[in-house]
């Protein structure tokens, strides 16, 4: 039984496929990172999720059950926090809370955690972004929920509030909770996800470990001349494994065959004035996906 | 159900919006139904509307057509806005999402919603019965008048008719923010109909064509009128004219209702929350 398991979700306005066959899966206990541009069909899966909005076709599946019978141990936050302004922070958990049927001895536990006990009695109104994003990952935690499934949780948080929020979410992933995170911080989801799936043109491209998603570590050479260099390369390890990059040679080989390119190289009287290993970044990968697989901007 | 509907009446007690229109329709009534009568009878408000009922409309034995007597227009827009703003807020500020992701189904919060316009209409009505029983009964012993109290019979079916006549209101500004999505224009274009096109309707149009005379027995504002008119509202008022039986009102009433709270209902089980 997986969290959350999608099969083939689609979802179309009109002529435009917002979401096109999606089918992900969560497993227990990780952090999920969902990755995208702007308009790449994340929120859209999220609210499909949720109930929010309604497939097109496919299914989903939350914690073995259908969606109206799981989501009592579901929490989220989606596309940012709304609550009502006249009432306190404490006063819309406690409206939310009868809601979900849950005790109100939880509001005060969620207020603690994402440290907005002394700002509580004020009115939402009056409350930061920061503030409200911190409500609304307190309302995502009111049920105790076993899958929680959040939506750019460090939108409008300053660098103390984006780390704290990070160690939270790290927190929950430990204490065995399942969760689903949506994000355009690529270093955040790098430090903070297990897997991740990476969604454009509404399409699944990618769903893997952070580290096999990263792949194995490059060499990096710089040499002059740099055409005969790549020439050089090319016939002692293959064409597609040679590119040249900001007038670099990166190679996809072992950091081990450094010592014996550099000989082969200078043997062929060619200068190396740099060998270095380059792990890939997250960033560079999504790029790589995201801009290769192009793909239309949709809702 | 219960929790969702304990929640959807904190929201409304807590909201300062709704005690703005308690107070609001409170004054109106007070004003029109007391204030300017028993001006105009001293003398003080000569032209203005309602100056000239004399103080025997004032006194406790009409308190059942004075406390009803706005219902079919003025106060029957303030419990619209009521209607529209405890379902278009959530659209407004983005809380459907909000409150959903808590698990209750569309329709047992759409259930609760309707549940607590249900009471708040009534909490209305009762305080509109209370504030014209404390002035009534002011001004008959200023005026050394017979305070001789309606039958409890005759408050209750006031009671109830008034009720009726706020849920429908309340009911039709329910649907108009569910269909439209929001509070501003569902607002505008119930008050257009209420204030407006009601109006023209029974003053202009009916009296030329026969076919909008028969249509008018067919439509919320006339008969409200006229079960308002029945119970004891002066013909004067705005919006109160006999024109079918009560029961034809009755029935028509809570046909409107069913109607626009199971419109309400089915749309908002239907369409996606954006």
């Amino acid at each position: 039984m997986f969290p959350v398991e999608t099969h083939e979700l689609t979802k179309r306005y009109g002529h435009l496929i917002a979401v096109d066959k999606v089918s992900l899966t969560v497993r227990p206990g990780e952090v999920y990172g969902f990755l995208g541009p702007n308009g790449a069909g994340k929120t859209t899966t999220l609210r499909m999720l949720l109930g929010l909005v309604r497939p097109s076709s496919g299914t989903i599946r939350l914690l073995g059950k259908g969606i109206g019978q799981a989501l009592g141990d579901v929490g989220a936050l989606i596309e940012g926090p709304a609550f009502y302004p006249y009432l306190s922070g404490r006063e819309n958990l406690r409206v939310l809370a009868r809601y979900a049927g849950c005790p109100a001895g939880r509001i005060d536990i969620v207020l603690d955690l994402v440290d907005l006990t002394d700002r509580a009695g004020d009115r939402y109104g009056t409350y930061s972004l920061g503030m409200k994003q911190r409500l609304g990952v307190a309302a995502a935690l009111l049920k105790d929920p076993k899958l929680l499934i959040l939506d750019e949780p460090t939108n409008g948080l300053d660098p103390a509030g984006m780390a704290d929020m990070r160690r939270l979410i790290r927190r929950l992933g430990a204490a065995g909770k399942t969760v689903l995170l949506s994000s355009h911080m690529l270093g955040e989801v790098q430090q903070i996800c297990d897997r991740v799936g990476v969604v454009s043109g509404g399409r699944l491209i990618a769903e893997s470990t952070v580290a096999e998603l990263r792949g194995g570590a490059r060499l990096r050479v710089v040499a002059d001349p740099i055409e005969e260099a790549a020439a050089r390369v090319r016939a002692l390890v293959g064409q597609d494994r040679v590119r040249i990059e900001d007038g670099a040679l990166e190679l996809d080989i072992e950091a081990g065959k450094a010592a014996w390119i550099n000989a082969e190289l200078v043997s062929a009287g060619i200068d190396v004035s740099e060998l270095g290993v380059r792990e890939r970044e997250l960033e560079d990968v999504f790029l790589e996906l995201t801009t290769t697989t192009g793909g239309t901007d949709v809702g | 159900m219960l929790g969702s509907t304990r929640a959807e009446i904190t929201k409304l007690v807590r909201r300062p919006a709704s005690w703005l229109l308690l107070a609001v329709a409170v004054v109106l009534s007070l004003t029109f139904t007391y204030l300017v009568p028993y001006a105009g009878a001293n003398g003080t408000a000569d032209g203005a509307p309602n100056a000239t009922r004399g103080i025997a409309e004032t006194l406790p034995d009409q308190l059942v057509g004075n406390s009803i007597g706005g219902l079919p227009v003025f106060a029957g827009a303030i419990l619209l806005i009521l209607g529209v703003l405890a379902v278009g807020g959530e659209y407004g500020w983005g809380t459907w999402k909000t409150l959903l992701a808590q698990g209750p189904s569309r329709l047992t919060v759409y259930g609760a919603k309707i549940a607590a316009v249900a009471l708040a209409s009534l909490v209305i009505v009762l305080a509109l019965f209370a504030a014209g029983a404390v002035t009534s009964a002011a001004i008959a012993a200023a005026e050394g008048a017979p305070a001789d109290w309606p039958s409890i019979v005759d408050v209750l079916a006031g009671i109830g008719a008034g009720w009726l006549m706020a849920t429908m209101w309340a009911g039709l500004g329910v649907v108009l923010a569910v269909a439209l999505r929001g509070v501003a224009l569902p607002i505008g274009l119930g008050l257009v109909w209420l204030m407006a096109v009601q109006n023209l309707l029974s003053a202009i149009a009916a009296p030329l064509l026969d076919w909008v005379a028969t249509l008018q027995e067919w439509l919320p504002g006339p008969n409200a009128g006229s079960l308002a008119a029945s119970l004891g509202t002066s013909t004067d008022t705005p919006g109160v004219a006999t024109m079918v039986g009560d029961g034809h009102a009755v029935a028509v009433m809570a046909a409107y209702v069913i109607v626009f709270v199971g419109i309400g209902g089915l749309l908002l089980r239907r369409r996606d929350i954006i």
